[in-house]
């Protein structure tokens, strides 16, 4: 090796190089949509931060949260929109009509905001068969009222065989933002913890096993459900000391971390060994080569809380029913800035990064 | 999990890192190459580095089968799969791979019919299903693999299956080991054998780096306490001036290997004469094609391919990086020419490779007492 100063000298100029590149805004350069870009990682990161945001630039968009924020004479209000496509439309624990009511419900409801009406629109293929629509009706109608909202508008289009699989389904919600807390994905601060409202990975781990290609067989449900009751329970317990709550859906808990940790400019540490992970989805991810972390939740919020009112906040977590294993996993840091760090359950710590693209099984 | 918790024991763990602390000599600097990419997986996911002390620094080598798949093989595959009756399918972590003018996933998203598939057998299934259709298989992989895509030809052979052909870019790990020992600038004081691959081989294979290189290699599991004792293993030779092939994972390696896949390998492929790694260049008798009894099913012979070399830029150094001569940042593209986005080289390339994990986490690194530093 060479001399020491030359060397380093250029180290700290190649690293200046890197931090330059990494600080600039993603610019969407790809010549076509791919798979990648909808799976919640880099390429999503860079069609929505370099394509859309800046085309719909507002205060409210520019913070990325689940839900946009409207004012109407002094009444502050939530806005969010999403659209479900999933294959099979039935799975262990739920079903697209369910998904489709409970993800907005709870956008709302982790933007901090009471749901109160959500729109419903339908694209159906041609040939889809009536009793597989009724029956994802009658489950919309069901989860809609379990979770307290009406249906108040829709749509529907009928596209040629081919054209859709089965059917999609897009889901607008607004609801009342709740006075209790002021909650933003910039708002964490040195010393907040981190907690996990019950288990990961189980939605995500029931849709890839009910796909059958994988040939296993274990009985995990999706976790689908209305989080308001769990939000609501937080913004109780913890009030103006919760600084942001998230629903950990595509790209899991591991994304949300990153996004969290790149809005507040601070970094995050997790302990491996106290995220909750049901057997049966650490058995399927491990023959898989996935980290649960990065596996999609339907029914688990992240939140992040200030030190003096997390333990009240974990324990009124624990209250809720389906949140019995909510944990404490991690704390936020000043170092390193934007970074998610994790104590491995080995006792060696690693970085947490944002997937390229889909968690693809490996080989090696 | 039964029989895997057991093997992530962080008290144990502890205990032989304190073991390996006892080991090493304070004055020397220890550079160990993990051959294999599951173990690169495995050390990076537990964070194996940290419970290591600063004299000891790992080095990734070549042993991640799809990051050594050269771009020209990439431009074949999608070439063929470019033929409106074909359906081309790959392994998972080949989809992200970038040929010339993008990956499979590229591919798929400009109209090919490109699946992911998690066995050969999987492949096969496809091409039964769709005897209109004509399946590819690409098959990648090392010893690990190669008997699991000779078993599914077989098959395909015994079953007159007509619609099924591979494309194959078996790989083998001895010769890519030989060349960088070769190398008259080599810096490793040991080597990490492959768990995976030596379930086939054996360990036999490997006896030559003690006797012909001088280097102590011992074969390893990919559980973390596998790795960290393997280290420890290492370091006990170095420290008691022996030199030789041992064997961490005995509860799976057997010395002699698995003559059964031996045998279906030698019916089902033949050597190559030369084969280009990524980032490596061509090395001789370094992989396998499809035997002259299984022509029939060799996609190169049915369809034209461009077949082009697209060499690696001149400026790519994965060799030296992967020799362990020099530093990520010192190669002359590295964060230039050469980032994760656009990735030229093996290391960078695979997410765990030393370039892409330099360049999404260097500043960290940086942050933590830097072996690079006592070396200097």
């Amino acid at each position: 090796m060479s001399s020491a100063p030359v060397t380093s000298d250029r180290e700290q100029r190649i690293l200046g190089i890197i931090e330059t590149a990494r600080a600039k805004r993603p610019r969407f350069k790809d010549a076509r949509v791919t798979m990648a870009h909808g799976a919640g990682g880099k390429a999503t990161q860079t069609l929505i931060e370099g394509l859309l945001a800046p085309a719909f630039s507002s205060p409210s968009l520019d913070e990325l949260a689940d839900a946009g924020t409207v004012t109407v004479d002094g009444l502050g209000l939530a806005l969010t929109t999403d659209t479900f496509v999933v294959r099979p439309l039935r799975f262990p624990g739920g079903s697209i009509g369910e998904l489709a009511v409970n993800g907005t419900v709870n956008d709302l409801a982790v933007s901090g905001a009471r749901p109160l009406a959500i729109s419903l629109a339908l694209i159906l293929e041609e040939g889809l068969d009536a009793g597989v629509l009724r029956a994802e009706v009658e489950a919309i109608a069901a989860t809609a009222a379990a979770a307290g909202v009406e249906v108040v508008t829709g749509d529907t289009k009928v596209v040629e065989r081919d054209h859709a699989d089965q059917m999609y389904v897009c889901t607008s919600g607004i609801g009342q933002r709740d006075p209790r807390a002021t909650l933003s994905p910039g708002a964490l601060r040195p010393g907040d913890r981190v907690l996990v409202s019950n288990t990961i990975g189980e939605h995500g781990t029931a849709i890839m096993l009910a796909r059958g290609e994988l040939g296993l067989e274990a009985e995990i449900e999706s976790d689908t459900r209305s989080l308001w009751p769990v939000a609501d329970a937080l913004l109780e317990s913890a009030g103006d000391d919760l600084r942001t709550m998230r629903d950990a859906t595509r790209g899991g808990v591991a994304t949300v971390l990153n996004e969290l940790a790149r809005a507040s400019g601070v970094g995050i540490e997790v302990r491996e060994s106290e995220v909750p992970v049901l057997p049966e989805v650490a058995g399927a991810c491990e023959l898989l080569g996935i980290d649960p972390m990065y596996v999609a939740n339907e029914g688990v919020l992240v939140a992040c809380v200030a030190p003096e009112a997390a333990d009240a906040a974990l324990a009124a977590l624990r209250a809720q029913p389906g949140c019995e294993r909510a944990a404490d996993i991690g704390e936020v840091g000043e170092e390193p800035p934007g970074m998610v760090l994790v104590s491995t359950t080995f006792g060696g710590r690693r970085v947490m990064d944002l997937l390229a693209g889909d968690p693809l099984p490996r080989i090696c | 999990m039964k029989f895997v918790d057991e093997f992530r024991d962080p008290e144990l763990g502890a205990a032989v890192s304190a073991e390996i602390l006892a080991a090493v000599d304070p004055g020397r600097h220890y550079k160990l190459m993990e051959v294999c990419g599951g173990h690169t997986h495995s050390i990076y996911k537990y964070g194996i580095d940290d419970l290591l002390p600063d004299q000891v620094e790992l080095v990734h080598g070549p042993g991640c089968p799809v990051c050594v798949i050269p771009m020209g093989r990439v431009d074949d595959g999608i070439a063929i799969a470019q033929n409106s009756e074909v359906i081309l399918t790959c392994f998972g972590d080949m989809m992200r791979i970038p040929g010339s003018n993008g990956t499979f996933t590229d591919a798929k998203a400009a109209g090919a019919d490109v699946r992911m598939v998690y066995s050969p057998l999987d492949a096969l299934r496809i091409a039964k299903q769709n005897p209109d259709r004509v399946v590819v298989f690409f098959a990648i992989g090392f010893e690990t693999t190669a008997p699991s895509t000779a078993l599914t030809l077989r098959r395909a052979k015994a079953e007159g299956v007509e619609n099924f052909l591979c494309i194959c870019n078996h790989v083998t790990i001895v010769p890519p080991l030989r060349a960088l020992l070769e190398s008259p600038d080599l810096r490793l004081d040991g080597f990490i054998g492959p768990g995976h691959v030596s379930t086939i081989v054996g360990v036999r294979p490997f006896e030559f780096i003690p006797a012909d290189y001088g280097r102590p290699l011992v074969t390893a599991g990919f559980e973390p306490l596998d790795i960290l004792y393997a280290i420890q293993m290492i370091l006990a030779q170095l420290a008691e001036g022996r030199c030789e092939v041992e064997n961490q994972y005995k509860r799976v390696v057997p010395y002699e290997g698995n003559q059964a896949a031996l045998e279906v390998l030698s019916e089902v492929f033949e050597l190559r004469p030369h084969f280009e790694w990524r980032g490596l260049g061509f090395i001789s008798q370094s992989a396998l094609r499809l035997s002259d009894a299984y022509a029939d099913f060799d996609a190169e012979l049915r369809y034209s391919v461009p077949n082009v070399r697209v060499a690696d830029p001149k400026a790519c150094q994965c060799g030296e990086v992967l020799k362990g001569v020099i530093k990520p940042w010192e190669c002359k593209v590295f964060g230039t020419a050469c980032t994760p986005e656009h990735a030229i080289g093996t290391c960078m390339v695979s997410p765990e490779g030393a370039c892409a994990a330099y360049y999404n986490y260097g500043r960290y690194a940086r942050e933590r007492p830097q072996a690079a530093e006592t070396l200097a």
